[in-house]
Formats: C-alpha cells, sequence, structure tokens
C-alpha cells in the first residue's frame, strides 16, 4: 500500500504492554513521539505512552480565572452599591463585609469555569468527526497510530502488528 | 485488567441503559403522577395565594424554607464527600463518586425551587440577578437571600459541570455502543470524545482543580444559608455557630442520602459486586462521626442559651424542651443520635441494613432539626405580642411530598440514561498495577476495598 492512497493508519492492541511495545516499534522506524497518537478508553498512568502531554497551564490558568472574578465581584458590588446608595442598617454604603461573600462566590465561580474553557480548548473539545478513531476502543482495545504517515507503510505495518496488533487504516 | 474484566465492567454498568423494564415505566409513572400533583398545588397556589397556606404572621418561614435548609443540606453528600475522597485518591471512591455528584446536582436543584415557591410572586425571581436595569436598581448586596443566589449558582456550576466532565468519557462508551439517535444524542454530549493521552491528562488536571475549588464553595452554601437565619436579632438565630452547625448537619444528612441512594441502586441495578458492603461501611463510619459532630454542637448550641439565661432565648429553648414542641425535638434527638450511634458504633450493626436504617433515621431527625430552627424562634420572638402558632396546610404538605418524588425520579432517569457508576474510573481501579494502591487502601482502612 502507498502512503498518499492513506491519510492515517494504526493498529488496535489488546493490553497496554503491546500498546507500548507498538509506540516503541514506530519510534525505532523514525516515527517522531509528538507524531504517535494513543487512543483508549481508560487513562493508564503507568504506562510510558501515557507519561506525554502532561504538562499544562491549567492550575494557573485556574488561578489567573479566579483573580478575574474576585476582580469583577469587587466591581460590581462596589459599583452597584454606588450606583444606588442604599443606607442599610447602619453599614457603610460599600460595605466590605458582606461584600466579601460576593467577592468569594464570583471568585471561584470564574476559576471553575475557566478551568473548563481551559479543558475544552486543549482537549480540542468539541469536536464534531475526529479522523483517528475506532469505536473498538470502547471494547477496550488501545489504538496507536498516526496521520499522514510519512514513514513507508511496509515499515508502519510492521510495527503496528507487533503483539498482535490489528492493522487499520483510513483512506 | 484482562479483557473480560474489562468487557463484564461495561456489560453490567451499561445494562441499564439498554434495557428497560414494565416495573421502570411504572415507577416513573408513579412518581411523575406525585411530582405533577405538587405542580398543579404550587399553581394553585400561585392562583389563590398564600392565604391556602399555613403561613401567617409571625410566622412566614416554615415548610418551605425547611425544605430549602433541608435540600441544600442533601446536597452536600455528593460533591463535598466526591471531591475530599478525589482529593485523597481513596481507592474505595470509584463506584461511588458518581451516584454522590448526582445527588448533588437534583437536590440542589430542588433546594433553589423553594425560596421560588415561597415569594409571592415567584414569577419576578429574576430580580435577584444583577443586571442592569432601566430603573437603575440592582440588589442589595448586604442581603444574606442575595448571597444565597451567589452561593447557590455558583454551587450548582460547579456540581454539574463536576458531575459532567467525569461523564464525558463514558457517554463516548454508550455512543460507540448504540446506534440511530440515541448515538446522536450520546455523541453531541461526549463532546467528540476520544481518549488521547492529551484528553486524559487534562481531564484528570481539571477535575484535581474543580475538586480542590468545589470543597470551599460547598462549605461557603451551607454557611451562607445559615447566615440567612444568624444575621437577624431573633431568638435562638443570632449564633456565632451557626455556619459549622449548618455545615455539620448538611453533611451529615447528605451521606444518609448517598447510602440510601446507594443502597436502592445496588438492589435494583444489581450491583452487588460493585459496591461493596466496606462502601456502606466506610461510609457508615463517616455517618458516626457526623452524628457525634452534630450532637456536639447541639449540646454547645443548647448549654451556651440555657446558661445565658436570656428571656426571650429561654422562652424558645422551653418550647422546644418542654412544650408544645418537645415531641418533635425528642423525636430529632433519637432520629440523630439515640438510633444511629449504637447502629454504627458497633460492628457486628454496621451492615447495609444497619447503614440504611440509620440513614433514614437521620433524615427525617435532619428535616425536623431545620423545622425546630425556624419555628419556634419565629413563633416566639422578643415580645409576646408577636408570638403565635404554625400548623401547616395541605397545599405545603403535598409540595413537600412532591419533592421527595422529584428527587427518586430524577435519580431514577438519570441512572437509566447514564452509567451510574463511572466505568472508566472503575477499570481503572481494576487495573493490575493499581495493586500498590490497592495496599494503600487496605492498610488505610484495614477493609477489602
Amino acid at each position: 500500500m502507498e502512503n498518499g492512497t492513506v491519510s492515517a493508519v494504526y493498529g488496535l492492541f489488546a493490553d497496554p504492554a503491546a500498546a507500548q511495545a507498538a509506540v516503541e516499534a514506530l519510534r525505532a522506524v523514525g516515527v517522531s513521539t509528538a507524531d504517535i497518537t494513543i487512543i483508549s478508553s481508560e487513562p493508564f498512568e503507568h504506562h510510558e505512552f501515557s507519561h506525554r502531554d502532561k504538562r499544562t497551564w491549567m492550575f494557573w490558568i485556574a488561578g489567573v480565572g479566579g483573580a478575574v472574578g474576585l476582580t469583577v465581584g469587587y466591581w460590581l458590588t462596589r459599583m452597584t452599591e454606588l450606583a444606588w446608595p442604599l443606607p442599610t442598617g447602619g453599614m457603610p454604603i460599600v460595605a466590605l463585609w458582606p461584600n466579601l461573600v460576593i467577592i468569594f462566590e464570583l471568585t471561584m465561580l470564574f476559576a471553575v469555569l475557566s478551568t473548563v474553557v481551559t479543558l475544552l480548548v486543549t482537549a480540542q473539545l468539541p469536536r464534531r468527526r475526529p479522523r483517528l478513531y475506532d469505536p473498538a476502543v470502547s471494547e477496550g482495545r488501545i489504538l496507536v497510530g498516526l496521520e499522514d504517515p510519512r514513514v513507508p507503510m511496509d515499515a508502519l505495518a510492521r510495527a503496528l502488528t507487533v503483539r498482535g496488533g490489528q492493522l487499520k487504516t483510513i483512506p | 485488567m484482562t479483557d473480560a474484566t474489562d468487557r463484564k465492567i461495561t456489560d453490567d454498568l451499561l445494562r441499564p441503559l439498554q434495557t428497560t423494564s414494565a416495573g421502570f415505566w411504572m415507577l416513573v409513572a408513579f412518581l411523575g403522577a406525585i411530582v405533577a400533583a405538587g405542580l398543579g398545588t404550587w399553581a394553585y397556589q400561585m392562583y389563590r395565594g398564600f392565604g391556602v397556606s399555613g403561613i401567617r404572621w409571625p410566622i412566614f418561614w416554615a415548610f418551605y424554607v425547611t425544605n430549602f435548609v433541608f435540600w441544600i443540606g442533601i446536597s452536600h453528600a455528593g460533591t463535598l464527600i466526591s471531591a475530599i475522597l478525589r482529593l485523597v485518591n481513596a481507592g474505595w471512591r470509584r463506584p461511588v463518586t458518581r451516584c454522590a455528584e448526582a445527588i448533588t446536582v437534583f437536590a440542589l436543584m430542588i433546594g433553589a425551587m423553594f425560596p421560588i415557591i415561597h415569594l409571592g410572586r415567584p414569577w419576578l425571581f429574576f430580580w435577584l440577578i444583577p443586571y442592569p436595569n432601566q430603573r437603575g436598581i440592582w440588589p442589595n448586596f448586604r442581603s444574606p437571600l442575595v448571597w444565597d443566589f451567589f452561593a447557590i449558582s455558583t454551587y450548582l456550576t460547579g456540581s454539574v459541570l463536576f458531575l459532567f466532565l467525569p461523564m464525558i468519557p463514558d457517554l463516548a462508551l454508550v455512543r460507540d455502543r448504540t446506534t440511530g439517535w440515541r448515538q446522536r444524542v450520546y455523541g453531541g454530549l461526549a463532546l467528540g470524545w476520544r481518549g488521547t493521552t492529551k484528553q486524559w491528562h487534562r481531564l484528570e488536571s481539571a477535575m484535581q482543580i474543580m475538586a480542590i475549588a468545589i470543597l470551599p464553595v460547598a462549605i461557603s452554601v451551607h454557611t451562607i444559608v445559615s447566615f440567612d437565619f444568624s444575621m437577624a436579632p431573633v431568638p435562638m438565630w443570632h449564633s456565632t455557630i451557626f455556619g459549622p452547625y449548618f455545615v455539620a448537619g448538611a453533611i451529615f444528612s447528605g451521606i444518609a442520602a448517598l447510602i440510601i441512594a446507594m443502597a436502592v441502586l445496588r438492589k435494583t441495578l444489581h450491583l452487588e459486586e460493585y459496591l461493596h458492603p466496606v462502601h456502606f461501611e466506610n461510609l457508615g463510619k463517616l455517618l458516626l462521626l457526623m452524628s457525634l459532630l452534630w450532637t456536639y454542637f447541639v449540646f454547645a448550641e443548647r448549654l451556651t442559651v440555657w446558661y445565658g439565661n436570656e428571656a426571650s432565648e429561654m422562652a424558645v429553648f422551653r418550647v422546644t424542651q418542654r412544650g408544645s414542641f418537645a415531641p418533635l425535638y425528642w423525636t430529632m434527638v433519637v432520629c440523630n443520635f439515640v438510633i444511629p450511634f449504637p447502629l454504627l458504633a458497633l460492628r457486628r450493626t454496621r451492615t447495609i441494613a444497619g447503614c440504611v436504617f440509620a440513614a433514614c433515621s437521620v433524615l427525617v431527625g435532619m428535616w425536623l432539626e431545620r423545622f425546630l430552627i425556624i419555628v419556634p424562634s419565629l413563633g416566639h420572638k422578643y415580645l409576646p405580642y408577636s408570638w403565635g402558632v404554625y400548623r401547616p396546610r395541605p397545599v405545603e404538605i403535598m409540595i413537600t411530598i412532591s419533592t421527595f418524588a422529584a428527587m427518586a425520579l430524577l435519580y431514577v432517569l438519570f441512572a437509566k440514561l447514564v452509567p451510574i457508576i463511572s466505568v472508566w474510573e472503575l477499570k481503572v481501579g481494576a487495573q493490575p498495577v493499581a495493586a500498590k494502591e490497592h495496599e494503600e487502601v487496605h492498610a488505610l482502612w484495614r477493609t477489602e476495598p
């Protein structure tokens, strides 16, 4: 099979050890780690192939989101209290103690929302029809593959059939 | 994990989604009829006005606010417990978390309805929302009722996301196993999830952050609900311990609700292989701890009032200890301490049946506790001319009953549409490499997870 006729090639593996072997075989034939896609129905924290892509700014972005929420909360309470001054129970017009409740809630709300937005953006969700996917993943198979392969198909086929891998291609 | 184990977990947990018995439809029809009756009763109250309820001067907060506090308390079962167990990486949490998180979302939705039901003109509830309007009037942020709106909105948003995010991989699983319109619906909900290593890492990071963020929010919500009372100069309300007292009570009733829900799911969906006796035993220990904490708070509050001997507070104290509310008060003590304490303290009785019995008792006791905080105090304010009695009318009783049916209905439908136990988390727990974690859990709990 010629490389030009397939847009993606992958192997389906029964267990994570076989998937790990396939990843190593792909690297051995010259495929870079960044080009290899691994898809599974559960995370496999104890295998090397799942250790990539771990670095994330999500924690910092959540912090920034919280800071924005804090600022919005402070602005909202102060601005609205000054817009319509309403003396209440001898409290000052801009009463920080009760306003802290609103500020806290908005801080946490913005932190949560910024976390979710970061998740959706970095995990590329929602996504309509992913090119490289196989429903067999939901049956417990682990997909190891790559899109737009540049390495000769013969070498890829050998790498993706190690330890009982089932080779598949997407035209 | 072998292929067979993997397939068995998936098949067992997706079975309720794929088969529907006649009993399911009968149950939905029964619960739906009660909910419809409740909605009809609410419409009747709106049409006729509050005169059809038992709410009269001086007791304007009665069944509805009791239900509001009770359901917000129940909501503390899920997200809070789930977040704590996620953060400490307790292995036994895996079958429990989604059951718990669903309780939070539905209880919050029901609880948040009550301030609206309690409004004379409920269609104007949106005036609580701070939005620019032509009159230039904004909500008064110094009012604890406005704090409720912000706290409950934040907690509901966070809880829905906390429930939904780890559900995405399971929705993708269902998508791949269904056809036709079901596949399209689950496909849409799964957001095109594939399960790449990057997606798994991002999901786990997000859940970690959410667990950290949701804990203080959960605590703040019930503290703010307690502020509705403690910010008011009403006898026995203006107390500094109301915040932690309410939070402890909320977690107490929340755990009780979780135990009951898990027991019902275990029996009806045949999840005996996933919801083990040890899950009930561990939750039973937590329930025991909260029972003791609740008793401590009640004792501290009562002793302080008694020692202060302030006339208006003693009037409320006496009416609850020896007066017309005494039967309810002592029933509450029996339900929240006398029954659950021996049942949960003794290993022999800390069985599934024992835990469920104790949990049912706690739910009754905690509803009574909310009622006894509200009604006796409002009926015995500072001056005797403002004393009064409250008797619930059929309208309030019907609406109260219908909320329990609504909770059951939402839970039944959820368990029918979504795997009630997280499939992928259970599979992770079954991975052979998790043996080390298994040992750690075993050492920590000295029981088989």
